[in-house]
């Protein structure tokens, strides 16, 4: 009795978000899953159970391997990604942490893309990454050619192996930026007592860096990662915008999309679950981490 | 450490402020220092160039081959043109970014609020049970949502997608204000509220929410700006007549041969109350996530 009066109220207030979350969340997730084992394929619906059935057919019987040629899309739009937008955000928070005069300007514009939608942005990336050559070329293409770099114009994300990198260079545009605050942010936690040491010990700056500030920005770096990985698994304004829904440039979020508008529910379940898997395996262990460290600080 | 890193939000500008201005140095690595930054400057401005240029063309102006040109003649016709296109789905846009702002708020606060001082049994695995909410990929809930929506017969739309937009903030709102409250409300005055007898939603009411006003911009700027930027709730819950403005936006630029002009022009209008926001807000919304992200 004591008990509930120390704690109800509090559980009273938090009740509402999670019978929310609850229903919203995982009692959806739940449902989803319970539609990816039917045989739910039109909008009438039998609603049958036919066990790992859709999982299984989307490895082994999808018309030209679409889910795999999905899912090797995002690998590739992913790992590129994810290289170029930790590279680029290292090396601008690196510039400014070095000391720069108007600091605060080259962040304020590093960092905006962030506030544009990536249906904004994909209005014009659709229109830089034109793949028109030579004469006709515009865009990105028009600028390499202008700089005497014909050789490196691109087909862009029409190019049917490596398009998904192309797609990549948006998603860095817009999220190098904030890469470049956690590091910066990282930089600027490092106590000054350490630099100080390790010029007392007489360390050149190659070193400095090397052997004591970079080792300091290895949790930031896993949360960027992380961030971005997730993000970028979810991936689905920014492809729809440039693209729009096509073979090409398919990844998994659109197929459930695509998926849906022919009613089959049950196939569009199983890519949804696929993917929230996906997702879970990387974000999980994370938050447990987290949780973890924020214990034992 | 930090725990900046579970909220996507950018981390705060004090953080970021060097403690020492260092003296900017001069030399040959000073030069490559300031070209670097420039040139990349300069890249990550481009986009917004080719927007703002090919927004005031008109006609044979707007081509591949002369993207990177300034108009021959400058015309605000292709704005007028966006935004008669997109005027009532900017209009709907508010009515939907505002109200999930402010309750997605309301309801962090609360959540927080009994997260940072009420660690009642199992609070931690609660706690992480919400966040994961904020991480999921929405497909995953999309078909029985939309399912449900068309059982109970609610029609598609803004009133539709403000509830949903409410549910799937509060992860990311209770994680702000929690890391808010831990951070800056000392013990002390809540013991002090608790030995004069108030109770836990007395304590909330008179005593925290008067001083939750950074947390509050912080969710507020940051509901908004998601409710506004989104595309996959709108897509999937409404449509180009009852829908936000990014639906509107992709219709217009997404037609089988778009007006580029008016695209870029719908881009920006599309892009403008976010923008305007960093850039008015910016030192605020990075400032007040200090007190919400960092714990110390």
């Amino acid at each position: 009795m004591r008990k509930l009066r120390h704690w109800g109220p509090g559980l009273l207030l938090l009740s509402p978000s999670l019978i929310l979350l609850a229903i919203f969340v995982y009692g959806l997730i739940a449902w989803t899953t319970k539609v990816s084992v039917s045989d739910e394929h039109n909008a009438l619906g039998s609603k049958g159970f036919v066990g790992l059935e859709n999982y299984t057919k989307l490895f082994t019987e999808d018309i030209n391997d679409r889910f795999t040629h999905s899912l090797k899309n995002l690998a590739i739009f992913t790992v590129v990604f994810l290289v170029g937008a930790m590279f680029f955000g290292l090396l601008w928070a690196f510039i400014l942490e070095r000391g720069i005069k108007g600091e605060g300007f080259f962040r304020t514009v590093y960092l905006f893309p962030m506030a544009v939608s990536f249906v904004a942005s994909g209005v014009v990336w659709r229109w830089l990454m034109n793949p028109n050559k030579g004469e006709n070329a515009g865009g990105l293409n028009a600028v390499l050619g202008g700089l005497g770099l014909d050789s490196l114009q691109s087909t862009w994300w029409t190019n049917p192996n490596w398009g998904m990198a192309s797609m990549a260079i948006p998603a860095m545009w817009q999220l190098a930026g904030y890469v470049m605050a956690l590091f910066l942010a990282g930089f600027r936690g490092i106590p000054a007592e350490l630099r100080e040491a390790a010029a007392m010990d007489g360390a050149s700056t190659y070193r400095l860096y090397r052997n004591v500030i970079f080792p300091q920005l290895t949790p930031v770096a896993l949360s960027a990662l992380i961030i971005l990985g997730h993000m970028s698994m979810k991936m689905f304004d920014l492809i729809m915008s440039v693209s729009g829904p096509q073979w090409l440039t398919e990844v998994p979020a659109i197929y459930v999309w695509q998926t849906l508008l022919t009613s089959d529910y049950a196939k569009a379940a199983a890519i949804s679950i696929i993917l929230l898997l996906l997702v879970a395996v990387v974000i999980v262990p994370y938050l447990i981490y987290t949780n973890r460290a924020e214990k034992n600080a | 450490m930090t725990t900046t890193s579970i909220a996507a939000p950018p981390p705060p500008v004090e953080t970021l402020e060097p403690r020492r201005k260092p003296r900017p140095k001069t030399g040959p690595g000073s030069i490559i220092k300031y070209l670097l930054a420039l040139f990349f400057l300069i890249i990550v401005l481009m986009p917004m160039y080719v927007l703002i240029v090919t927004s005031f063309k008109s006609g044979a102006d707007i081509g591949v081959t002369s993207q990177w040109s300034l108009p021959e003649t400058w015309t605000l016709a292709s704005w007028e043109k966006a935004w008669n296109v997109l005027r009532p789905s900017f209009i709907r846009t508010f009515e939907l970014a505002v109200p999930v702002a402010i309750i997605s708020s309301l309801i962090g606060a609360a959540n927080g609020f009994v997260l940072s001082r009420w660690r009642f049994p199992g609070a931690d695995v609660v706690f992480t049970l919400i966040l994961f909410g904020m991480f999921i990929p929405y497909q995953a809930v999309m078909i029985p949502l939309r399912e449900i929506v068309t059982t109970l017969g609610i029609p598609p739309g803004i009133t539709t997608l403000v509830f949903v937009h409410c549910v799937y903030g509060i992860p990311i709102c209770t994680l702000i204000f929690r890391n808010y409250y831990a951070t800056t409300v000392p013990e002390e005055l809540i013991e002090a509220a608790r030995v004069d007898g108030a109770g836990l939603l007395r304590t909330f009411g008179r005593i925290i929410l008067p001083i939750s006003m950074p947390g509050f911009v912080v969710t507020v700027i940051w509901q908004f700006t998601s409710a506004w930027n989104d595309y996959l709730f709108a897509i999937f819950l409404s449509n180009t007549r009852n829908g936000p403005i990014t639906i509107a936006l992709n219709a217009l630029a997404g037609a089988q041969s778009p007006d580029y002009a008016a695209s870029m022009a719908g881009a920006l209008i599309t892009s403008l109350p976010t923008l305007l926001v960093y850039v008015l807000l910016g030192r605020w919304f990075i400032g007040g996530l200090m007190a919400g992200s960092v714990k110390s």
